[in-house]
């Protein structure tokens, strides 16, 4: 995997009028993770935006070096089309096979229609989307949301794969969630501005 | 890269086209039908009077039909996360919209022109007027289509942004209208150059100006 690392110095998020939080630093190194906590509406889901890129900071600079993957509440898969279908597209344009699916419990799931499906499974999908893509820096939006209790365990060990790998991720979640050793805790609602 | 622009291209030509998957794909050209159908009614049987301002409505028409399928162009991919995920991929906008403008016009561009051919014998156009109007439309529709991309982006996650982009396309089209109908005055011919011409202005421009338009729409 190639090197990476990301690094967010003094940032500050301002959704209309109102600033979300502010002086917030972090850096990461390849195999590291972080857990970004905090109760709804807090702005985990902005800050991880802003890390990808997605959203420019109020304040502060995000710099990072390796490929982003995110997986947040829209799957990014065509609704109307067979999951097998729509994650064929991002294997496509990825050129990469979508190994992870079944290992994700997707293989019966291949020609059912992605919007027939359940929260939990449009989760699995995301994260089947999300490891073929083999981005070293994974940003996960509430990646345990409708998940069942085996899944969890998955996507944890997942993730602890994918830092022994070499590449590292912040997880906002604001349940509790077993990551790899060493991995930090930022709770978000110290930065309120 | 390349492959990257055949994967968007399949996926934008399997839900534009002919019975593609996004909804209504056969409503502009069912339109376009019902204009052509509708106006010798209204004007009444006089075959001169049908004749002569037969290839102006043709051109309407096909403006009018273009409109419709502006609200399947760029809002459901914003929705569904597609152009985040794209961004993540260090894919530009620009190369996307180009792609998409390349797929909307296939998606009506062509089937338009087909479709002239039984509009025109519903208006008794004769051969020569039937020959300008398909040259025109062939040299008008993708400056139709870059039209249709930009204003869908300019509007995409606005409230009643279906209805404005309607209200968007129209003075954008008028030039092509002025040109592509002018053709059709005696001697007029050159208009179909000068049609050329905005379009490929048109199409020059609209990946830049949708691409800056869907970087908006995010924030």
């Amino acid at each position: 995997m190639q090197e990476c690392r990301l690094a967010a110095v003094n940032l500050a998020c301002r959704r209309g009028d109102r600033v979300l939080f502010r002086g917030l630093s972090l850096a990461l190194g390849g195999g590291e993770a972080c857990q970004i906590a905090g109760p709804n509406g807090i702005g985990k889901s902005s800050l991880l935006r802003i890390l990808a890129g997605l959203l420019e900071p109020f304040a502060g600079n995000v710099a990072r070096s390796g490929e982003a993957g995110l997986v947040d509440e829209r799957p990014a898969l065509d609704p109307h089309l067979p999951l097998a279908g729509a994650l064929a597209f991002w294997e496509r344009f990825d050129g990469r096979a979508a190994e992870a699916a079944a290992r994700l419990g997707l293989d019966e799931l291949g020609d059912v229609p992605v919007r027939y499906l359940s929260t939990g499974q449009k989760k699995r999908a995301a994260l089947a989307r999300l490891v073929a893509q083999a981005a070293p820096v994974w940003l996960l939006d509430e990646p345990l949301n409708g998940l069942d209790t085996d899944a969890v365990k998955l996507v944890e060990a997942l993730v602890a794969e994918h830092c022994a790998g070499g590449g590292l991720a912040v997880i906002a979640s604001h349940q509790a969630m077993a990551l790899p050793g060493g991995a930090r805790r930022i709770a978000l609602r110290d930065f309120i501005a | 890269m390349r492959r990257r622009l055949w994967a968007l291209l399949r996926r934008d030509l399997a839900l534009l086209l002919l019975g593609g998957r996004r909804g209504g794909t056969m409503l502009p050209l069912l339109f376009f039908m019902a204009v052509a159908m509708l106006f010798p009614f209204a004007i009444g049987p006089d075959a001169r009077l049908l004749a002569r301002t037969g290839g102006g409505v043709i051109w309407v028409a096909a403006l009018l039909a273009a409109i419709l399928p502006l609200d399947r162009l760029i809002e459901p991919d914003l929705e569904l996360g597609m152009f985040d995920q794209w961004a993540l991929r260090g894919m530009s906008e620009e190369w996307i919209v180009a792609v998409r403008v390349i797929a909307h016009w296939l998606s009506f561009g062509p089937p338009l022109m087909l479709a002239a051919l039984p509009a025109a014998a519903l208006l008794g156009l004769d051969g020569p007027t039937l020959r300008t109007v398909e040259l025109g439309l062939l040299a008008g529709t993708p400056g139709l289509a870059a039209v249709g991309v930009i204003v869908a982006a300019l509007t995409a996650g606005l409230r009643g942004g279906a209805a404005l982009a309607g209200l968007l396309v129209s003075p954008l089209a008028v030039p092509l209208l002025v040109f592509g109908a002018g053709s059709l005055a005696p001697g007029g011919e050159s208009g179909i150059a000068l049609t050329a011409a905005v379009s490929l202005v048109l199409l020059a421009l609209a990946p830049f100006a949708a691409g800056a338009a869907v970087r908006a729409a995010r924030g």
